[in-house]
């Protein structure tokens, strides 16, 4: 019954608000394609002929360019390397966090036991510290056991974390116990029980996790920037904040860099949006 | 009591990987960065015990000042203009009589997924007060990211862009949870739409906005890639650092006392933002009865 001004208005704030927000990444992924000149010109391209791949050869070639008289040699980016770094590092963390979340999950949710209430409000208060408050000694930690510039430093700490497990608790109890007893008295070990009952039921609740621990690894900047130290170890947000000052004045390059690494999350966001919007609201609303 | 059939210890192992790990990444940390705070350390192995000293020098250092006032700022304009925005982005696509509401959520929502370091990467240009496509389009010279009093409205700006969807999905489950039933008495008591927003709608919501403030404070709180990379450090006579900005360059510098003294300064902060949520949360559901 909505009145027919209030209608249009409604649709010319949503396309509005589409476009600025659009623009942005339009913008990067079109200037991606163009020469770094006409990046800067600002110039609407023309023909499809003003498009090229340079930026992207870019991320593996040598570029040569002519300032006056002198020539400027911009050395090959290990964008490939950055890649591979930032998707292994970015699997195996979140295949690790989906275990350990799921199993912690699991105990919390189906077992009765000693010192649970004190252990779970342990676990619930250990996600309101910041990150940031055990940085330094986090960081003094690696060094002393030889992990600086190694993945398992950005793998291993915060795998097993309390906000997997909270999420998942909240699924577990859509797992029927009478399944879990009855699996029970067939012989099946508690681990079993966990591996083969509960975990496939638990399929929707892992896919939402999946994408936000993969965005999380992926995403993250402050501690692999303190814990990496050379190229062949840096993952995309590292490395390409690397470039920034350098290539400045080939920012084309950058642009390609980051269009390449922003698809591969937006494709995985695509795929499973259902189960991610569920994992974010999760949280807040069940309560 | 009947006999269990499984072995006690089974959901001790269970959620032991995280309570083993608890101890060696966050306790041990969290207590050695308390030592740390209250000694005087130039390398990881000398130092000597100096009390309150670092905290002393903190809030002694305008620069620390500044990164408080520079983040008070940015978490007022998440406050006031992100939230705000993120409310609107969600009334409107809540709103079942428009088309092609699962594209617009998409699209509003598709920046959240763009990493902080790519944001900036792609702002940084945006910003360039020559070329940069900002000026271009509103055909103006602002120097976005060099004037002292414009760099703090720019990263705002660029959070705008960036998390509003994110906070709209909040707005949209809160939306959702509000029972038809109240829009239809409404309805019946002759309430127009403006009536209901401001007495269904907007009561309805209290829960879940007390919830995404609170979230967004702590967030912004903890504001770092974003500025560091756009500005390329602290910006122009720092009036870009952040607070966590700050710690970072006492890392660098190996201040490590002082980091960490910033670290639990950061800490206070957000156990009193949570604690006013606790509050607010319990005083909400006394009213409620």
């Amino acid at each position: 019954m909505m009145k027919r001004g209030l209608r249009i208005l409604a649709y010319a704030l949503l396309i509005g608000i589409a476009i600025a927000i659009l623009t942005p990444l339009v913008w990067t992924i079109v200037s991606s394609f163009r020469p770094v000149g006409d990046i800067f010109a600002n110039e609407l391209p023309r023909s499809f002929e003003d498009f090229t791949f340079e930026n992207y050869r870019g991320l593996y070639e040598p570029i040569v360019r002519e300032v006056g008289v002198e020539q400027r040699l911009f050395p090959p980016i290990p964008y490939g390397t950055y890649f591979l770094n930032s998707i292994f590092v970015s699997t195996a963390f979140t295949l690790l966090a989906l275990f350990f979340g799921s199993l912690g999950g699991f105990g919390f949710g189906k077992y009765e036991f000693k010192g649970k209430k004190v252990l779970f409000l342990m676990l619930v208060g250990s996600m309101m510290i910041p990150f940031h408050v055990g940085l330094i000694p986090l960081y003094s930690l690696m060094a002393r056991i030889g992990w600086i510039n190694t993945f398992q430093a950005l793998i291993i700490p915060g795998s097993a974390n309390a906000f997997s497990i909270f999420l998942m608790r909240q699924y577990v109890s859509t797992v029927p116990d009478s399944l879990i007893d009855s699996a029970r008295i067939d012989g099946c070990s508690e681990f079993g029980i966990y591996w083969r009952v509960a975990l496939p039921l638990l399929k929707p609740a892992v896919g939402a996790l999946t994408i936000l621990l993969f965005l999380w690894r992926w995403n993250d900047f402050l501690w692999p920037s303190m814990v990496l130290l050379d190229e062949g170890h840096f993952t995309l947000p590292v490395g390409l904040r690397s470039l920034i000052s350098t290539y400045q004045e080939e920012y084309g390059v950058l642009l390609a860099g980051t269009t390449l690494a922003v698809v591969p999350v937006i494709s995985l966001f695509l795929w499973m949006q259902k189960e991610f919007v569920e994992g974010i609201t999760l949280g807040a609303v069940k309560e | 009591m009947t006999r269990r059939l499984y072995s006690w210890w089974a959901p001790y192992v269970f959620v032991s990987p995280f309570f083993i790990s608890y101890t060696v990444f966050m306790l041990y940390p969290l207590v050695s960065s308390m030592w740390t705070s209250l000694h005087y350390q130039r390398t990881l192995d000398s130092s000597i015990f100096v009390g309150l000293y670092n905290y002393q020098v903190l809030l002694g250092d305008p620069q620390f000042w500044q990164a408080l006032f520079n983040t008070f700022i940015f978490t007022m304009g998440v406050l006031f203009v992100q939230l705000p925005m993120a409310l609107c982005m969600a009334l409107i696509v809540n709103s079942k009589f428009l088309k092609g509401r699962n594209f617009f959520r998409l699209c509003f929502f598709s920046p959240t997924l763009v990493a902080g370091v790519f944001v900036a990467i792609i702002f940084r240009q945006i910003y360039n007060p020559d070329n940069g496509l900002a000026n271009v389009i509103l055909g103006m010279d602002i120097p976005w990211i060099e004037h002292k009093f414009l760099i703090m409205p720019s990263i705002i700006l660029t959070s705008v862009w960036q998390s509003s969807g994110f906070n709209m999905l909040y707005f949209l489950a809160g939306l959702q949870g509000i029972r038809g039933e109240l829009y239809e008495a409404a309805d019946v008591d002759g309430a127009n739409w403006l009536q209901s927003f401001f007495n269904v709608t907007l009561p309805g919501l209290r829960p879940i906005t007390i919830f995404v403030v609170v979230i967004s404070i702590i967030n912004s709180l903890q504001l770092f890639d974003v500025p560091f990379v756009l500005l390329d450090g602290e910006g122009p006579g720092g009036h870009g650092r952040t607070i966590v900005m700050y710690l970072y360059q006492k890392f660098e510098t190996s201040e490590l006392g002082l980091a960490c003294a910033t670290g639990w300064t950061l800490a206070v902060l957000i156990f009193l933002v949570t604690m006013v949520q606790l509050h607010l949360m319990k005083a909400f559901k006394e009213e409620e009865g």
